[in-house]
């Protein structure tokens, strides 16, 4: 499970229903095999560089949490975003949209295929969102959408998505972008 | 005390926190002598509990009861009465959305009548504890063992652990808080013990001293912020019309139950640690005569494997010890050699039986027997249990 692309009309099981589980610590998860953080940071960069209309999802974590680090991982992200070549549609809340999201400027965990299908966004990254409501969301995304998801966890990972790096920090981010800067160089991007 | 009184090095009572590695494995402990309800409250003496809600009838055992001593003696933050079963798994659902560690036993139809909160906990990722002393379900009442209502809580979203004796019991309870809070987890642990055999049984337990606890629950790792009225899941616990409006879609509902589900899987990797495994194997290895049981009956076919040593039978007990996940790669592991799968059960529907014949459904060539099983508040004598082996494995003779 967790491959690449619409599950049609049997969008569920989830991942864990193939045996699929959150990475150990220090490793990292990528479609179905545990491998090396920098591994997965590689291949992230790679896709982000490659596929249409790239972008980054930050969630309420990074947006309005009141700490150092916070405002630490809010400004690597824009500056990932820049390296990526990557657009941003914040994750502002997790308040279901009445009477419909504007999928141009938010994503919404609870309708999170609309944000992707109108921006026809082939690989995104989440990041800063809450565990239960990343989860909900990637799961959505990944039976109704062809989109290459990116969860990077300051926790335990998410194993719905394509690739899940865990327990990112300010100091991983800042790693991560001197990985996809090196990526990038060797695609010519 | 108060939870000012908090240090980093202390808790409120004064007690010195530690990991769970070193409460479980490493500390040095000592033997006591005492049943399940005095054990529980040792096990919670040790877990730097914020709140406990209560719900003690008669006849209850007496674990609800020996929480509220721990209140009055300066243990556990809250302690208070509910006005019946539902209401106190409600309350308990606040407590731990507010970001206590939270605690609450029952048993019985009283589960019953709290039913609809436990998928509502699963629902809303509360990582509580809920010990159950198991005493079955039936009209005219019952108060004696019997498992029952167990099989009420296989779907709930929980966590469902299942421990054999005393000892199991105290050591569960603590690796249950720890496994639960995993930010990749969290969701409620329901620890289950069959009461009256265990509740009300005094047995020898090695406890670690009661000058170190746990660390305290940290809320800043749950994978939820804390639920508001307007935000999925506290938007349709204040507002059920909502629920099958346009405000969320299918897809969400669906994604929702999956996810939890994914968390009880995820608890997978942990409860190998804490609880040295998802099941434990006894007897002889390379039997094919298998017992597969939970609880107390794992112990009673622990007796069957004994007297059937004496006759020259092999045998082997594979005791699960979750429920919820429920152990498939480990029951398939340890069941290779079977012939016959025996599954003892102190309830009348057999709810472990069919859990076993599903989960090895198309991959074990044994045959599988939901017997003996008991009800009511009978007890399992070996004789039963060797009366069925013997009728199975001498199909002719009989037994």
């Amino acid at each position: 499970m967790a491959n690449l692309g619409p599950a049609y009309y049997a969008p569920y099981p989830v991942a864990t229903y193939d045996g699929l589980l959150t990475p150990p610590e220090g490793k990292a998860l990528l479609l179905t095999d545990i491998v090396d953080e920098e591994v997965a940071m590689r291949e992230v960069a790679r896709v982000m560089l490659t596929s249409e209309n790239a972008t980054i999802f930050p969630g309420p974590q990074v947006l309005y949490a009141w700490s150092d680090e916070a405002k630490k991982k809010a400004t690597l992200i824009k500056e990932m975003s820049e390296v990526l070549n990557a657009k941003m549609i914040p994750m502002y809340d997790y308040r279901p949209k009445y009477p419909k999201i504007d999928p141009e400027v938010e994503i919404n965990p609870n309708h999170p295929n609309l944000t992707i299908w109108h921006n026809n966004i082939k690989a995104a990254i989440f990041i800063g969102v809450h565990c239960h409501y990343a989860n909900v969301a990637l799961k959505i995304v990944r039976a109704e959408t062809d989109c290459y998801t990116v969860g990077m966890c300051a926790l335990s990972g998410h194993e719905d998505a394509m690739a899940t790096i865990r327990d990112q920090h300010s100091e991983d981010l800042a790693r991560f972008i001197e990985i996809a800067k090196e990526v990038k160089q060797e695609l010519g991007k | 005390m108060s939870i000012k009184d908090m240090t980093k090095e202390k808790n409120w009572s004064g007690q010195k926190l530690v990991s769970t590695d070193y409460l479980l494995f490493e500390a040095p402990r000592e033997k006591h002598f005492m049943t399940g309800s005095e054990v529980t409250k040792e096990a919670i003496k040790r877990c730097t509990v914020d709140a406990s809600v209560s719900y003690p009838i008669t006849p209850q055992s007496e674990a609800a009861h020996l929480i509220g001593e721990l209140w009055a003696e300066g243990y556990v933050g809250m302690y208070f009465r509910g006005e019946n079963e539902f209401g106190v798994m409600s309350e308990v659902a606040g407590c731990a959305m507010a970001g206590a560690r939270t605690v609450t036993t029952t048993s019985g139809p009283g589960t019953l009548r709290a039913m609809e909160n436990f998928p509502m906990w699963s629902g809303t990722r509360i990582p509580v504890q809920l010990i159950l002393m198991a005493r079955g379900i039936n009209s005219p009442l019952t108060i004696q063992p019997d498992n029952l209502e167990v099989t009420f809580m296989l779907e709930t979203g929980c966590m469902i652990w299942y421990a054999e004796n005393v000892q199991e019991l105290f050591d569960m309870i603590i690796a249950g808080f720890t496994v639960a809070e995993m930010p990749d987890v969290h969701v409620p642990i329901v620890t289950v013990v069959d009461g009256f055999f265990v509740s009300h049984t005094r047995e020898s337990v090695m406890l670690p001293a009661d000058d170190i606890a746990l660390m305290p629950y940290d809320p800043y790792r749950a994978p939820l912020p804390p639920i508001d009225s307007e935000m999925p899941p506290g938007r349709f616990l204040r507002d059920p019309f909502v629920m099958k409006s346009n405000y969320i879609s299918y897809a969400t509902h669906a994604s929702w139950q999956w996810e939890v589900r994914s968390a009880v899987d995820r608890s997978i990797p942990y409860a190998r640690h804490f609880l040295k495994g998802l099941v434990h194997t006894s007897g002889d290895q390379d039997a094919e005569v298998v017992f597969v049981a939970c609880g107390t009956a794992s112990h009673q076919a622990k007796e069957a494997n004994r007297e059937l040593t004496k006759l020259g039978i092999k045998s082997k007990v594979v005791k699960l010890r979750t429920i919820r996940p429920f152990p498939h790669a480990e029951l398939l592991e340890a069941t290779k050699s079977a012939k016959y799968i025996f599954v003892p059960e102190f309830n009348i529907v057999g709810w472990l039986d069919k859990e076993v014949t599903q989960s090895l459904y198309g991959k074990s060539e044994a045959k599988i027997i939901g017997r003996p099983r008991v009800a009511g508040g009978m007890s399992m004598p070996v004789e039963a249990i060797l009366h069925e082996v013997l009728e199975h494995i001498n199909e002719e003779k009989g037994a």
